[in-house]
C-alpha cells in the first residue's frame, strides 16, 4: 500500500514538472453515452487519471483547462454551422484526435435526416422553425477534419476505449480488429442465432468490439459498431429475406446508429430498390 | 478388443469424476447440443434429435431413452485443446513471465469419431513438427476421450467420404455404441487408461446379439451420409482450379464472417495481440483464434495479401482439402459438416468442390 501511495505522489509531482499528456473530451451532436463510458471505467479511471491530465472534460468537471491537448476524444456528429467551426478549433488545439462512437464515426442516428428533408422535419416539430439553424446532413467528424483514429460503437466499449488510450500513450497501434462480430461470438461460445433459431442478425456484416453481447442473450446483432472490414450485405440480405424479413424491416435494420456508414447505406437503399421489394409490397 | 455392455452411463461418469476428471458431455441448451460439464447421466439430452442442413440447425425432443441420437454439435474438442484466448507471456519492466495455465483433467464424453480424427489432425499440427506446442501437449495429455459411434448422421455429414467415421477405430480411451430395446451401450476400450477405467466398473461381456446390433448401427449410419465428396486426386486437381470462375461465384455469397473456420475442428490459426496496462505497467501477449477470412490475417506492410473474398475462400478451401496434404501429410477436413451447417448463408463445401471439379 505504501509503495502504491508513493507512486501516486511521484506521479502527481511529475504531472506538474514533466508534462504529463493532456486529455480533452469534446461533445458534438450526441447523447453523451460514449463520454460516460470513460466515467464508467471506474477503477481504471483512476489509472487513466494517474497517466494523463484530464484537462478538458465538461461531463466530469466544470473547470476546463486551456489547450493545447495531446489527445482529444471527440463524441458526436456535425449538425450545425457552429459545430463546423468548433470542430476546426478542436483539431487545431489537439495533437491527436480520436473520434468515439457511432455519431462521431458515422453520423449517428441523427443522420437519418440524410434520407429526408430536414426543413420539412423542422417545420413539423418546431412552432417557429425559423429559429432553427441546422445543416442538411449529419456528418462524421472525419468528413470535416483529419482524424487519427475512429473508435466505433453505440456506445463504445469500455475495454476498447482503455486500449485506445493506452495505445496512444505508448505510441503503438491500438488492437481494435475490424473483422465481424462472428469472431467474438464464436470465441465467446455462442451458437449462431441465425442458424440455430432463424433469428435475423447483422453480426456477419458488423464490426466486432462489443464482445457479441446481443447474440449471447439470443438476440440478433443490431449493428451498433457499424460495417466490418469487408461487408457483404447483399449476400446477408438474401438470407435475411429467406428468414422472413420484409423489405421495410430490412431497410430498418440498417437505418439505426450507423445508417449512413456507406456499406449500410447501400444495404438499405438496395433493399429498398430491389425487385424483391415489389414482391413484398 | 473385448467388448462389454453397460446398462447405464451413471457408473462411468461417477468413476471418471472420482478419478479427478471434470466430465464434459452433450447437453441441450438454447435449442442446440452443447458440450458442457455434467455431473450425472441425467444431464444428457434424452430424446433429442437434430436436423442439420446448410445454414440451418434445429433440435427437437422425442420419446425414448436414446441420449446420442444426433450428429456433431457446434462444439468440437478444439475449444478444450486450443482455447479461444490464452495469455502467453506477461512483461513487467523487462521481466518476462511465461504463463503456464493449468491443464484441466477433462473427460470428453460423447465426442464423435470425426472429432477424434480432428484431434489426430491437431496432434500432427501442434506436436508433429520441429516445434511442438507444450501448452497443447499439456491440455491434450489431460484428456480422457469417450467417443460415441454415430447412429444418425446429420444432413451435412460426410465422414464416410473422408474416411473418419461413422465408427471410431482409434484415438479413443473408450468407445460407446448406443443401442435401443433395451437401452444399453456396447463399450470397448482403446487404451490402457480405458481398460483401467472399464475394469473399475461392473460390466457384462457383450453377447453376439449386442455386437451384431452395434455393427448394424454403424452400417446403417454409413449408408445415411447427408453429403459426399469425391476425394480422388483432390490434392492434384484442386490447386489447379486456381483460375476457376467458381471462386468469384462463391465469393458473391460468402460473408467472410469466419464462422466456417471458427466451428471447424481442425482450423488452428491464431493471431497475437500485445497490450499494455495503464494501471500497473505490465504488458501482455495474448494468442487468440483468428481466421484466414479476416483482412488482418494476411496483412503485410499495411495491406492484405488476400484482399478479395474469392482469394480468401480459395485459400481456405484449397488448404483444407489439398495443400494440407503437402504441409501435414493428411487431409485438413474430417467431414463433420460443421462449416456447412453453421455458415449463416449455407455455403456447402461439398457442392463447391463438386462444381470446381
Amino acid at each position: 500500500m505504501g509503495t502504491r501511495k508513493g507512486t501516486a505522489v511521484t506521479r502527481s509531482v511529475r504531472k506538474r514538472t514533466e508534462g504529463v499528456p493532456r486529455l480533452a473530451v469534446w461533445k458534438f451532436a450526441s447523447c453523451d453515452g460514449c463520454q460516460l463510458t470513460l466515467l464508467d471505467c471506474e477503477d481504471e479511471l483512476l489509472s487513466v487519471a494517474a497517466e494523463v491530465e484530464i484537462a478538458y472534460f465538461l461531463e466530469a468537471s466544470s473547470a476546463p483547462g486551456p489547450g493545447p491537448y495531446d489527445l482529444s476524444l471527440v463524441e458526436g456528429s456535425i449538425t450545425t454551422p457552429e459545430d463546423l467551426e468548433r470542430i476546426q478549433h478542436v483539431r487545431r488545439v489537439s495533437k491527436h484526435l480520436v473520434t468515439i462512437g457511432a455519431c462521431a464515426t458515422a453520423g449517428g442516428i441523427q443522420a437519418l435526416r440524410d434520407f429526408g428533408d430536414v426543413r420539412e422535419f423542422a417545420a413539423v416539430v418546431y412552432a417557429r422553425p425559423g429559429y432553427i439553424a441546422t445543416l442538411d446532413r449529419s456528418t462524421p467528424i472525419s468528413a470535416n477534419v483529419p482524424v487519427d483514429f475512429e473508435l466505433r460503437g453505440c456506445p463504445i466499449d469500455k475495454r476498447q476505449l482503455l486500449e485506445v488510450i493506452s495505445a496512444f500513450l505508448a505510441g503503438r497501434r491500438p488492437v481494435v480488429p475490424a473483422h465481424s462480430v462472428c469472431v467474438e461470438c464464436k470465441a465467446r461460445g455462442n451458437a449462431c442465432v441465425m442458424v440455430a433459431h432463424g433469428t435475423p442478425c447483422l453480426g456477419p456484416v458488423t464490426q466486432a468490439g462489443c464482445g457479441a453481447l446481443c447474440p449471447a442473450f439470443d438476440r440478433g446483432c443490431y449493428g451498433c459498431f457499424g460495417p466490418m472490414e469487408s461487408p457483404n450485405a447483399r449476400a446477408l440480405n438474401k438470407q435475411l429475406r429467406a428468414l422472413g424479413m420484409s423489405t421495410p424491416e430490412l431497410v430498418r435494420v440498417y437505418r439505426t446508429f450507423n445508417a449512413t456508414a456507406e456499406p449500410f447505406r447501400q444495404a438499405s437503399e438496395s433493399a429498398e430498390n430491389s425487385r424483391e421489394a415489389d414482391d413484398d409490397a | 478388443m473385448a467388448a462389454f455392455v453397460l446398462d447405464s452411463l451413471e457408473p462411468l461418469i461417477a468413476e471418471l469424476r472420482s478419478r479427478g476428471f471434470a466430465v464434459v458431455g452433450p447437453v441441450a441448451r438454447g435449442g442446440v447440443i452443447r458440450m458442457e460439464e455434467i455431473s450425472s447421466a441425467a444431464d444428457l439430452p434424452r430424446g433429442a434429435r437434430d436436423e442439420q442442413t446448410p445454414g440451418r440447425y434445429r433440435l427437437s425432443t422425442h420419446d425414448g431413452d436414446l441420449m446420442f441420437d444426433y450428429a456433431a454439435s457446434p462444439d468440437s474438442a478444439k475449444r478444450f485443446t486450443q482455447p479461444p484466448r490464452q495469455t502467453l507471456i506477461r512483461m513487467r519492466r523487462g521481466d518476462i513471465e511465461e504463463v503456464e495455465d493449468e491443464a484441466p483433467r477433462l473427460a470428453l464424453l460423447g465426442i464423435r469419431p470425426c472429432d477424434l480424427a480432428a484431434l489426430a489432425v491437431q496432434d500432427r499440427v501442434f506436436l508433429g513438427g520441429r516445434h511442438p506446442d507444450p501448452a497443447y501437449r499439456r491440455r491434450r495429455e489431460a484428456l480422457f476421450l469417450v467417443t460415441v459411434n454415430c447412429a444418425v448422421p446429420g444432413g451435412t455429414c460426410f465422414c464416410v467420404s473422408m474416411g473418419t467415421g461413422p465408427k471410431a477405430t482409434k484415438g479413443f480411451d473408450l468407445a460407446l455404441t448406443e443401442l435401443a430395446d433395451p437401452h444399453r451401450f456396447v463399450v470397448e476400450a482403446g487404451s490402457e487408461k480405458g481398460v483401467d477405467v472399464l475394469g473399475a466398473l461392473s460390466q457384462a461381456a457383450a453377447c453376439d446379439d449386442d455386437l451384431a446390433a452395434a455393427e448394424e448401427v454403424s452400417r446403417i449410419a454409413a449408408e445415411h451420409m447427408g453429403r459426399q465428396v469425391d476425394t480422388e486426386g483432390i490434392q492434384q486437381w484442386l490447386p489447379q482450379a486456381h483460375d476457376s470462375p467458381r471462386w468469384s461465384d462463391v465469393a458473391s455469397r460468402c460473408l467472410s464472417c469466419t464462422n466456417c473456420t471458427m466451428v471447424c475442428p481442425t482450423c488452428f490459426c491464431t493471431t497475437m495481440e500485445d497490450s499494455t496496462s495503464l494501471s500497473d505497467g505490465t504488458a501482455e501477449r495474448v494468442e487468440r483464434w483468428d481466421s484466414c477470412f479476416t483482412l488482418d490475417f494476411s496483412e503485410l506492410n499495411g495491406s492484405p495479401v488476400r484482399g478479395s473474398g474469392e482469394g480468401r475462400y480459395r485459400q481456405w478451401l484449397t488448404h483444407k482439402f489439398a495443400t494440407w496434404y503437402d504441409q501435414f501429410g493428411m487431409s485438413g477436413c474430417v467431414g463433420c459438416g460443421r462449416c456447412i451447417t453453421w455458415c449463416p448463408v449455407g455455403i456447402d463445401v461439398t457442392e463447391e468442390l463438386a462444381n470446381l471439379r
